[in-house]
């Protein structure tokens, strides 16, 4: 689908550097390879981290889970994504930053709407009976 | 002894004979009529032969325009069902007093509010918009197709599939009674144990997944296919709307999705994540599906926007004024979308501060919706204006729009909501700015590109008496819904006791015949426009003397769009290129690749929309083999090579030279 697209246009935009990504597109075997290995850490840790019960509370063992998972997505964006400031004439990056200001919309939007709605709406509902 | 019921149950899943609503009357009528309409259409494209033609030049099609004018089909085919819901909710309103329980019993009522709304916005809304959008876009931006032309197929049938899903629950079990958003606990499997809320799922999910890939092909043919010299801010406006439409799709609609699977999962094997119980929070629900449903509503009414803006300018003769804030009001609007969802639950008990909050961010997004007001009628002070049919419908919408986004500020006040929340007057409101906005938006772009997609214009008196129609229809039909609202009469109602309220509910069922029969002028406008075709055709390609670049290329464009890739000097590119003299060229033309048509798309919708059907009645060997084929399908597509050709420079030199001929032939008479 691809070539379809690049030879029924040749030239779309004012500006050359915006067009094609693909000459500095792929990366090299090192750098997947660095990727990989952060990833398999990245991975492990989390599971250590529960199995061992090392950090004790359960509450920091999800924080920390949560900051990892964070950090491999980065990895994943850099490494296999090949993302920088410079790929596709900065439409990557626009698009990212587009992608984590909705993330961060919903997330804290509804962490706070939820907090509000169960603090006044479920009155005796205690969360730690739960478990 | 052999147990026959587990057999018939492993074959049949839910589905009975008791199944088909044979006890309904009225959907026995329905049917019967369906069947008759649909027996002689089918009989007659057998009759004429016209299934291989259908076939190979329109099922099968990746060429985009052919694609925008099947969405405006579908959307036009599917407004007729929804009216009906509507008007028939109309009649049962009216006469529904005293004692009577009217002509609708409480189960069909419920089943036609749900269908009417789920309807009108996913079946009637997106694909007229997504029509429009995949029509004139490429045009606009002087490309030869979108980006993905394969996938642009595939998108359109899975909308298809979603509203075949959506019909076919009108006689084979039941469509949903929860309303059109479906909220638990009443969508949980303990309170709607039966197909509906599972038709709705599987409707929605199929269509989605068309809506979000279409989303994603029209950001990549805005973003990369633009002719040189198109920079982002020498874009036209509407090109401008479709892209941040299709932005909030992208961003937006994977929520609906993921909402959507997890109510699934606690229909079907039975997890809490919108039960009362065990942990589980309908409200969660409520919060998730309004952050995909308030960007929806922007989704809808950015293009219609976009369509404004090219007909002000146009029909005024002028450059649009502020296209810069136009632009920025455009990204802002995008933006503050995402900032209000809130605001559709303000009465759930989030307290003040999060109510203040959303109510306030409410109130800023009508700013800049309210430059792009000023920015249209700056465009037309001092214009030399034609009143045009584009140009009636815009004029209306300014109307129109105004009064529902001064009702809409109304109930951004919070305290004001506890009044009016769910009452008839958020009805009026939402129909107020949904049929001000988008509605007219439609019929302002039909009128308007009509010329371009068939080569003649449609018949101004039949569009002017269906304008009338529909514009006065609108005031008789929602006028009296914000009196009945703010008199404290709630949505959804089936019966009343209160005679007093009966004028008000005979004024609105008038209203709502009028636009009935603006919906019968508009049909007959293009039965007689087709008709007349000879007397109302366009030779020139540039029937209102217009601005944009589609308006550079015959009428109907070939299928390559433009013969030479346009080169853009300034906003307005065709409006520039005929002040400077362009002409045409008429020599050195080359072979043009293009891509091939494939039925790819068509049998994965299929199989999509059987795995629905599968799912929706427990028929899980259908589900099971329907997915099968669905991933086999998919895969065995990448092998397909035969992706693309050449239209041949002796062809193009032909279609060109037919269109000179005609030019010369048209300048001299």
């Amino acid at each position: 689908m691809k070539a379809d697209t690049h030879s029924l246009q040749p030239a779309h935009d004012a500006h050359p550097a915006d067009g094609h990504g693909e000459h500095h597109a792929g990366g090299s075997r090192e750098s997947y390879l660095i990727g990989f290995g952060l990833s398999v850490i990245l991975t492990a840790i989390p599971f250590w981290l529960v199995m061992s019960g090392a950090l004790g509370d359960k509450q920091l063992t999800g924080l920390a889970i949560t900051v990892l998972a964070a950090i491999q997505i980065v990895v994943h964006m850099v490494y296999f994504l090949h993302m920088n400031t410079r790929s596709e004439g900065g439409w990557t990056m626009m698009a990212l930053i587009f992608t984590i200001i909705m993330v961060v919309i919903g997330l804290t939007g509804t962490l706070w709407v939820m907090h509000h709605l169960n603090v006044n709406m479920m009155p005796g509902h205690d969360m730690s009976t739960m478990q | 002894m052999f147990d026959t019921s587990f057999l018939t149950k492993a074959i049949f899943g839910r589905l009975t004979l008791e199944s088909l609503p044979l006890h309904e009357p009225i959907v026995v009528g329905t049917f019967v009529v369906v069947a008759l309409g649909g027996v002689a259409l089918l009989g007659a494209v057998t009759y004429f032969r016209l299934w291989g033609y259908l076939w190979r030049e329109w099922f099968t099609t990746v060429d985009h325009k052919r694609i925008g004018i099947m969405y405006m089909i579908l959307g036009i085919v599917m407004l007729l069902r929804g009216f009906a819901d509507a008007i028939m909710m109309r009649l049962q309103q009216a006469i529904a007093f005293g004692g009577s329980e009217g002509y609708l019993n409480a189960h069909h009522y419920d089943q036609i509010f749900t269908a009417h709304g789920v309807i009108m916005i996913f079946f009637v809304a997106m694909p007229l918009v997504t029509g429009l959008m995949n029509y004139v876009v490429p045009l606009q931006i002087g490309a030869r197709d979108v980006s993905f032309p394969f996938l642009n197929n595939f998108s359109f049938w899975m909308t298809v599939g979603g509203a075949v899903l959506v019909m076919i629950s009108l006689f084979v079990g039941e469509f949903a009674r929860t309303g059109w958003l479906a909220y638990p606990p009443l969508s949980n499997i303990g309170y709607s144990p039966d197909v509906g809320v599972d038709y709705y799922i599987w409707g929605l999910q199929v269509a989605g997944v068309g809506t979000t890939l279409s989303g994603i092909n029209l950001i990549c043919t805005i973003v990369k296919l633009r002719a040189p010299g198109m920079t982002m801010m020498r874009m036209p406006v509407f090109t401008w709307t479709s892209l941040c439409t299709n932005v909030l799709i992208v961003a937006s609609f994977p929520v609906l999705t993921a909402v959507l699977a997890l109510l699934s999962l606690d229909r079907y094997i039975g997890t809490n994540f919108f039960t009362n119980d065990f942990g589980g929070s309908p409200m969660m629900y409520v919060n998730l599906i309004w952050i995909w449903g308030h960007p929806e509503v922007y989704i809808l009414v950015l293009p219609a926007f976009g369509i404004f803006s090219e007909v002000t300018s146009t029909f005024s003769g002028k450059r649009l004024f502020g296209y810069t804030s136009m632009v920025y009001a455009t990204v802002v609007i995008t933006i503050l979308s995402y900032l209000v969802w809130l605001h559709h639950f303000f009465t759930m008990g989030s307290g003040a501060s999060v109510n203040s909050f959303f109510g306030i961010t409410t109130m800023i997004i009508s700013i800049p919706t309210g430059a792009k007001m000023f920015n249209w009628l700056f465009t037309m002070y001092r214009g030399r204006i034609r009143f045009e049919l584009p140009m009636m419908w815009t004029v209306a919408f300014m109307f129109t729009f105004v009064i529902g986004g001064m009702t809409g500020v109304l109930l951004a006040v919070p305290p004001a909501d506890f009044v009016l929340h769910n009452s008839l007057f958020l009805i009026a409101h939402f129909h107020n700015v949904i049929i001000g906005g988008v509605v007219f938006g439609a019929f302002a772009g039909i009128a308007y590109w009509f010329p371009k997609a068939f080569g003649f214009r449609l018949d101004p008196f039949w569009g002017k008496l269906s304008f009338w129609f529909w514009v006065v229809g609108f005031y008789f039909a929602f006028m009296p819904l914000y009196v009945l609202g703010l008199m404290g009469v709630t949505r959804r109602l089936r019966v009343f006791d209160d005679p007093s309220l009966q004028i008000w509910f005979i004024i609105a069922g008038i209203g709502a015949f009028l636009i009935f029969l603006g919906i019968i002028s508009f049909l007959v406008q293009i039965a007689v426009s087709v008709l007349k075709r000879e007397a109302l055709k366009d030779v020139t390609g540039d029937p209102w003397n217009a601005r944009t670049l589609e308006w550079a290329t015959s009428s109907p464009p070939p299928a390559y769009n433009f013969a030479f890739t346009p080169v853009v000097h300034d906003n307005d590119a065709w409006w520039d290129m005929k002040r400077r003299g362009y002409r045409r060229p008429l020599t050195g033309f080359k072979p043009i690749h293009m891509p091939s048509n494939t039925g790819t798309g068509v049998i994965l919708a299929a199989l999509a929309t059987a795995m629905g059907f599968g799912l929706i009645w427990y028929i899980w060997w259908l589900a099971a083999v329907s997915f099968i084929g669905l991933l086999a399908v998919a895969i065995g597509h990448t092998f397909n090579y035969h992706r693309d050709y050449h239209i041949p420079a002796d062809e193009v030199v032909r279609v060109e030279d037919a269109r000179t001929h005609l030019l010369a032939a048209g300048a001299k008479s």
